[in-house]
């Protein structure tokens, strides 16, 4: 241990001694301004993103109030009369099918993280990974034509006949197909940076695999799988095709998942497939909308980080 | 005690029973996905399905204007994201200082990927097509689907160069050669493979890629080929989207043609990059 603990002291100091030496030769200074130009181009991508927002937003928050566009229960923009701009029915919409696809892909990608790492054999786990990076390759759009032409008319329509042609369960499940992935390889890495040594000393206690994998292995890589949990939910609310193909375009609060709902993507999909004029209040509702879509998933990457640098359990 | 534990065994197995049961329903749906798809997609299928364009009558549709499409932005695009995403990734894991402005930095590109692509869509469109004038060009929805990608070409391609065994770059120093000779010569060309993996990963992603171009303005319907990178365009996915949402049911099993060609690309580049993979992989 101190062994090791030396040596990469002395790395550290090698690291140093490379940079400075760098830092004083003119053909590597010109390479680091090189390559810190590119590393920029992240940075204004960033900037612009908050930009073109903010600024597209002003104009149409010089016409709607914030607190009308943020409690309003009517979304009706695009036609005459009676234009409304109460944002809720496409958040509700959002947290319908957020709220669905984590349902699916919660349980199912935990349990099947737990049986990856702590059941199966090395064998069948060879080859669950690459079906499951097909899985995850798969574009939206073509799990969007899934949900419409299969999911609605041959699994949900024999069980509820009243179910519409466009619903919010359909998206749900194919949502949670889609984000499904993402919670098992990452769920399944959290789990994996624990020590075996812990898992080992559970076992020596003479607890099942169950016992193991529920009361040990789970709370200590607890952090790592709750922020899996948020980057899918992060992810489950900014989807837009599936949504916009078999969710339907009728913004409205309900709690019913078998009408059609829109979300908030839905929402920007829709009016920039339609020929609002550029510089009208419709077209800048879309910014308006996509600056609170951009904050509420913004909010949710910053818990999942914060989550797992707070909570993490460092093992030596 | 006996009774508590098989109760315990019991459990166990019902449990076991379960999660196993979530990773079969996982494949069931898959599988059930595919050969829906493969199904409906070789009813209409012939030949001269990809040597059309777009047509309102659905057995002459077609998916060249797509094809072409989808060739010239992701074709402009790999050059860009490749040299950008990896100069990054080479400057945070070997010249950056090690300091709170590059902690921001690294923590705004893991930021960066969780944004909705929807978003990067309005970006595209305030930056590119109206700031700087591209229109709805090609070139602007390269660039588009560049800053889409880049966060997950440059975190993978941190990866790859930091699991370059320490012990080759002391070599390289040892030799005489300086920093920039030795990342270019040494660390680059053996982090190579891993980067092409996780490129190519990416590269697929942005191939299935359907709102931020809807967003930028690239059109649904069009009856030509781009002939330029200043020309207007439609990709295979956008295609897709416009197939599903017409009235006339024939197109969607048009759709389906359009999503078994978009679905065997994405295999193949998956295919690719696992071969790279395993064929490259350092144990």
């Amino acid at each position: 241990m101190k062994k090791n603990k030396e040596s990469s002291w002395y790395a550290v100091l090698f690291d140093r001694k490379i940079r400075h030496m760098n830092s004083k030769s003119s053909s590597n200074k010109w390479v680091n301004y090189v390559l810190l130009l590119a590393t920029l181009i992240s940075v204004f991508t960033t900037v612009g993103i908050i930009v073109i927002l903010v600024t597209d937003s002003i104009h149409f928050f010089a016409e709607v109030s914030i607190i009308d566009f943020l409690t309003g229960l009517k979304w009706n923009p695009l036609i005459e009369p009676n234009k409304s701009y109460g944002v809720l029915p496409l958040v509700g919409g959002t947290m319908m099918i957020t709220l669905g696809s984590a349902l699916i892909a919660i349980p199912v990608g935990l349990g099947s993280a737990i049986y990856l790492t702590e059941y199966s054999s090395r064998r069948f786990r060879k080859i669950i990974k690459p079906i499951m990076e097909i899985l995850a390759g798969v574009p939206t759009v073509v799990y969007g034509y899934f949900a419409l032409t299969f999911i609605t008319p041959k699994i949900l329509k024999p069980i509820f006949p009243e179910i519409q042609t466009f619903n919010a369960l359909s998206a749900s499940i194919a949502v949670g197909i889609m984000i499904l992935p993402m919670v098992i390889s990452l769920s399944e890495d959290a789990l994996n940076s624990v020590p075996d040594s812990i898992r080992q000393g559970a076992y020596a206690m003479g607890s099942t695999r169950f016992e193991v994998a529920s009361r040990v292995m789970v709370p200590s890589a607890l952090s790592g799988i709750i922020s899996s949990f948020i980057l899918a939910i992060s992810r489950a609310i900014g989807e837009t095709m599936i949504v916009a193909i078999a969710a339907g375009m009728r913004p409205q609060l309900t709690a019913n998942f078998l009408k059609p709902v829109q979300t908030m993507t839905g929402y920007i999909v829709q009016v920039s497939l339609g020929d609002t004029p550029v510089g009208s209040l419709e077209y800048y509702t879309i910014f308006a909308v996509g600056l609170l879509l951009f904050l509420m998933t913004l909010a949710l990457n910053i818990i999942s980080h914060w989550i797992l640098m707070k909570y993490r359990e460092v093992y030596h | 005690m006996s009774n508590l534990y098989q109760k315990r065994k019991l459990t166990d197995k019902i449990f076991k029973g379960v999660f196993l049961v979530f990773i079969i329903l996982a494949l069931v749906v898959l599988a059930a996905l595919i050969f829906d798809i493969f199904s409906k997609g070789f009813v209409m299928m012939d030949l001269d399905f990809f040597t059309r364009f777009d047509s309102r009558f659905p057995e002459k549709a077609g998916i060249k204007a797509g094809l072409f499409g989808t060739l010239y932005v992701i074709g402009l695009m790999i050059p860009i994201t490749f040299i950008t995403g990896t100069a990054t990734a080479i400057y945070l894991e070997e010249y950056a200082p090690k300091n709170k402005l590059t902690n921001l930095i690294k923590l705004n590109i893991a930021n960066l990927a969780g944004i909705p692509s929807i978003i990067y869509g309005m970006l595209g469109l305030g930056v590119f097509v109206r700031t700087l004038g591209l229109g709805r060009s090609v070139l602007a929805g390269s660039l588009t689907l560049s800053l889409l990608v880049l966060p997950v070409v440059i975190v993978s391609a941190q990866e790859a160069l930091r699991s370059v065994p320490k012990s080759l770059r002391n070599a390289s120093y040892g030799l005489g050669a300086n920093h920039w000779q030795t990342v270019y010569k040494v660390v680059l060309p053996s982090a190579l493979p891993s980067i092409m993996t996780g490129f190519i990963l990416a590269i697929s992603r942005a191939i299935g890629e359907t709102a931020p171009l809807i967003m930028m303005g690239a059109l649904t319907f069009v009856m030509f080929t781009p002939q330029g990178i200043m020309d207007s365009f439609t990709v295979m996915p956008i295609q897709i989207f416009n197939w599903t949402s017409l009235p006339k049911s024939e197109y969607e099993l048009v759709a389906a043609s359009g999503s078994v060609l978009l679905l065997l690309i994405l295999f193949a580049l998956n295919g690719l990059a696992t071969f790279i993979r395993y064929k490259f992989s350092r144990d």
